[in-house]
């Protein structure tokens, strides 16, 4: 069995629960003083790495460590990763918080620092989440496989690893495939890989003490500067909902003239 | 401008979601030039070559190409825009355009724009973020632009009755051997996919156990045809599978007709479904906020209401 150093990325995104807001400069979404979390497929690609570890041993799994590029306060969701059970933890300053550079770190700069820090560690099993919920690009563990020229193993629903094989079960359009690759890969997770644990007080406190080492873009040599300018951020068509019908025959007739029924 | 369009095909038929790409990559302006690739790619390109808008076919003819591995497209798109020099990259916003595209992307040293819902200009896109709860108008800085296109954002391309587009070999390209393809499991189902829907019926919380979900959901979808949809609140109870769930980090759809079925209405659910174009709802809440989205509300107890109207609907497929 080949020796397994995992790295795992961890986003900082806006919780899921919270309903975001355009904010006054119309270029971004309000993020000052909204509620954050680790982004909840980086999530399942925290907890997939530790139960890897669980599943294979330490003899296997040499070490678990969370990589987060993001501002300061990133380094809150490093500390949900390390309280899951990851061993230390890895942060790419960029930005400060709710500033612009943070806002316009993209998919291909994070690829790149990603890239830096993989070859300064030597990891060989690379897991994040398919996509984070706040952008919404699904981009940066593809980009992350191009650039090192690495397998990819995407959306995935089920990873096994056996010997330097890994094989993966993946969530594609009507159904599941399943493919397979030699290590080092990457693969990113999909919504039914896992379902993560909750952190436990002792845990929390225990991650305080857990080491974790910062980095900048000029350190790692990675130019970050943004390829897409945003030139606006709106809010969507409001829909004009709020129509009460008043028996199944009403609805039936509305949505027959709605066209709906065809 | 000259646009490379990705062809995604499965089983000797041309994905749909490829045609909605087309109509993209045409309202670009200038020459749209498709690629096919597979295993046996020339029923795909005599169909493809009589696509509207399509200018020539590009074929790459090997294995290697049949299962959309991505370690072996993404140096092929790469390749071939090397030497023909396009200025945008396109492809569908599936699991297959999602999976190459950004490989592409990074081997080109560009950005990638995904889930594109408008062009504005050949180098600014309409995209949404926070699953579509907020709407990003972006400009590319970057030579090339590598999009994946929203489906449900645009029309399809029609079949035109002229004589197909030329074709020729597209570009050879290295095709490192980095991932097996090993099988796929596809779901069997007479129930439209998820994804592709144009009608689907949503079943949340209110339903009380897995039986009743089976019972009612299934019905009513099956009575009008549906694609079968959960909240994540249904996913979590154990009355759905996973692979349901409609929301933000779920399936985001966008059908003709989208019902919700004892589904309070979380924003996380209503940032899945919320782009469909006609929406009704039954909730015995008359304060669900689902209701606030409903195109149609009825306030009732759906263990009444669904069963009469699964009735109703059989009896007008029939007449």
């Amino acid at each position: 069995m080949a020796n397994l150093k995992i790295l795992v990325g961890c986003k900082r995104v806006i919780d899921y629960a919270v309903k975001v807001r355009v904010n006054s400069t119309k270029l971004a979404v309000e993020t000052a003083g909204v509620k954050h979390s680790l982004n909840p497929f980086d999530e399942i690609a925290v907890e997939e790495a530790i139960r890897l570890r669980e599943k294979l041993g330490n003899n296997v799994v040499k070490e678990i460590v969370a990589l987060s590029c993001g501002p300061p306060k990133s380094q809150e969701q490093l500390r949900t990763a390390l309280a899951m059970g990851v061993d230390r933890a890895i942060h790419v300053e960029v930005g400060k918080d709710d500033s612009e550079a943070t806002r316009t770190l993209q998919p291909l700069a994070v690829a790149k620092l990603f890239k830096a820090i993989i070859e300064k560690e030597q990891a060989n099993l690379i897991i994040l989440g398919k996509q984070a919920i706040d952008d919404d690009a699904s981009q940066t563990g593809q980009m992350l496989a191009g650039l090192l020229n690495w397998p990819q193993a995407t959306f995935a629903s089920k990873i096994e690893i056996s010997g330097d094989k890994i094989t993966t079960t993946r969530e594609i359009d009507g159904g599941l495939e399943t493919i397979s690759s030699k290590l080092p890969a990457i693969v990113t997770s999909d919504l039914r890989l896992n379902e993560p644990r909750f952190v436990t007080l002792p845990n929390i406190m225990k991650a305080k003490k857990k080491p974790l080492e910062k980095f900048t873009p000029d350190q790692l040599k990675v130019d970050v500067a943004p390829r897409l300018e945003n030139i606006s951020v709106t809010d969507p068509p409001v829909r004009k909902g709020g129509t009460k019908v008043d028996s199944v025959d009403d609805l039936i007739s509305k949505l027959k003239s709605a066209g709906a029924l065809e | 401008i000259s646009s490379l369009l990705l062809v995604e095909h499965k089983n000797k038929a041309i994905a749909s979601s490829t045609f909605n790409a087309l109509t993209a990559a045409s309202k670009l302006g200038g020459n749209v030039i498709a690629l096919v690739a597979g295993e046996d790619p020339d029923p795909i390109v005599s169909e493809v070559s009589k696509l509207q808008g399509v200018s020539k076919v590009l074929i790459a003819k090997d294995k290697v190409y049949e299962h959309g591995i991505a370690e072996v497209y993404a140096p092929l798109l790469a390749s071939t825009q090397k030497q023909l020099k396009f200025t945008h990259l396109v492809a569908p916003h599936s699991a297959f355009g999602k999976n190459i595209m950004p490989r592409v992307a990074a081997l080109l040293d560009v950005a990638q724009i995904s889930d594109v819902i408008g062009i504005e200009s050949p180098d600014t896109f309409i995209r949404p973020i926070y699953a579509g709860n907020a709407i990003a108008k972006v400009k590319s800085k970057d030579p090339i632009k590598v999009l994946t296109v929203r489906g449900t954002a645009f029309p399809p391309a029609t079949i035109s009755d002229q004589t197909g587009a030329s074709s020729e070999a597209a570009p050879e390209s290295e095709k490192p051997a980095l991932t097996e393809w090993i099988g796929e499991d596809l779901q069997k189902s007479d129930r439209p996919e998820l994804g592709a829907a144009t009608k689907v019926v949503s079943g949340g919380r209110a339903l009380k156990s897995r039986e009743n979900f089976d019972k009612l959901i299934n019905n009513l979808a099956d009575s009008i045809g549906a694609a079968i949809g959960g909240s994540r609140a249904a996913v979590d109870a154990g009355y759905c599978d996973n692979a349901l769930q409609v929301g933000q980090t779920g399936k985001v759809v966008a059908p003709e007709f989208y019902l919700a079925v004892g589904i309070s209405g979380a924003i996380q659910h209503v940032a899945g479904m919320k782009d469909s174009k006609v929406i009704a709802a039954i909730n015995s809440d008359p304060d669900a906020p689902i209701f606030q989205v409903s195109d149609y509300g009825l306030v009732a107890d759906l263990f009444t209401v669904v069963p009469e109207l699964t009735e109703k609907l059989k009896k007008k497929e029939l007449n």
